[in-house]
């Protein structure tokens, strides 16, 4: 039962502080509970569908078909969190003066929460399905033990659960101008730690073969399969023993993030709306 | 939107990006060492593996219990899910001779194995 319980908080841990920042993040806007907790049901449900069709994911490009599948939903996950940041330096002051009841910022925030509640189901459905999948297996070999490795995995789902609220609990204590500040550079650092992990799952694909060569191995000081390396693998995407590219592409999302925010940060009524899309 | 146009030039970037990586890849395809693997009962067949040192290597490890398991090695930074009866190919880069060990995380006591790179 303990082992059980420990294997799927390790798995949910990593959703539970993405939800826990989204949650913190989106404190001001209106109807944000819909959204991300449709956010989180549409990630339980892909991800039973993901577990159930684990062996036929895999078998796809050759066998590397669950690391591509990996790299392409964090690079989704990439995207809205860039897109999320840009968008806040535009829009955010609107939403934490007073004018956040004002039809125009409900309109705008759904845009923002929608990109979020992306981020939310692509995390849930990437820890959820391995989650689906040992509990499944552990279910249907059936015998004593089952049920108590169940519970044990409940109980895990319920630790993962708790370090969503204590996330969300420790950032929601910030003033909240300082929140946005802080967020904003949580929210990018995560975004360059996804892609870096994309990158990593490249190149466990052989897909990305490209210097590939160890800068540094700081395993000796901080293990990334530590409880703290752990957590700060999900934050902002620490290794261990980071390559050549993971680097180059932790610090090109860092980069893009920037300069996009400086292109469009701008307030929205000093330069004109491109069309819709 | 700004949010569409800026979406487009973010793809844009990335597929400069990816282009660029593609291109570089092709010349440093390296041959690698293909290992058989089994797991079976809790158990990895061999338990010991070996393979020569600074070149890349293909493991395939066939899943015969009906449950899923994850290969994962620290070492090796290998993490991946194998579900019941299939099975799998898990890519490992160049490594230098010494003994990297694996287990199935779900059953981390018990299934355990070793690369031994000479």
């Amino acid at each position: 039962m303990l082992a059980a319980l420990i294997i799927v908080f390790r798995e949910v841990f990593e959703a539970g502080l993405i939800i826990g920042i989204v949650l913190a993040v989106t404190r001001t806007v209106p109807h944000r509970n819909r959204w991300i907790g449709g956010g989180v049901l549409v990630g339980v449900l892909a991800a039973c569908v993901v577990a159930a069709f684990a062996g036929a994911l895999s078998n796809l490009f050759a066998g590397m078909g669950q690391e591509l599948f990996n790299a392409a939903i964090l690079t989704v996950a990439v995207v809205m969190l860039t897109w999320h940041n840009v968008w806040m330096a535009r829009h955010g002051s609107e939403l934490a003066g007073e004018l956040r009841s004002a039809g125009q910022a409900v309109v705008e925030g759904a845009k923002s929460l929608l990109a979020l509640a992306v981020v939310v189901g692509v995390a849930v459905l990437r820890e959820g399905s391995e989650v689906v999948l040992f509990l499944y297996g552990v279910l249907a070999a059936g015998g004593d033990s089952a049920w108590s490795v169940a519970l044990g995995g409940f109980g895990g789902l319920l630790l993962g659960a708790l370090i969503c609220v204590l996330t969300y609990v420790g950032l929601i204590r910030i003033p909240m101008r300082a929140l946005f500040a802080t967020t904003t550079v949580l929210i990018a650092l995560l975004a360059a730690g996804m892609a870096a992990q994309a990158t990593h799952f490249l190149e466990q694909a052989n897909w990305l073969t490209a210097m590939d060569t160890i800068v540094w191995d700081s395993g000796w000081l901080l293990s990334d399969s530590s409880f703290l390396g752990r957590a700060l693998h999900t934050l902002i995407g620490y290794t261990d023993q980071p390559t050549a590219m993971q680097l180059v592409v932790y610090l090109a999302i860092l980069l893009v993030t920037f300069v996009l925010m400086r292109i469009y940060g701008s307030p929205a009524k000093a330069m004109p709306e491109p069309a819709h899309g | 939107m700004f949010a569409s146009l800026m979406l487009s030039k973010t793809a844009f970037i990335a597929a400069l990006g990816i282009a660029s990586v593609s291109a570089m890849s092709t010349a440093v395809a390296q041959t690698a060492t293909e290992i058989q693997l089994s797991y079976k009962d809790k158990k990895f067949e061999p338990a010991e593996i070996s393979a020569p040192a600074n070149t890349p290597v293909v493991i395939k490890l066939k899943n015969l219990d009906a449950k899923a398991m994850e290969f994962e090695s620290k070492t090796l930074k290998v993490e991946k899910v194998v579900a019941g009866g299939s099975d799998a190919i898990i890519n490992v880069r160049a490594q230098k001779p010494g003994r990297y060990e694996f287990f199935d995380e779900y059953n981390e006591k018990t299934a355990r194995g070793a690369l031994v790179v000479k």
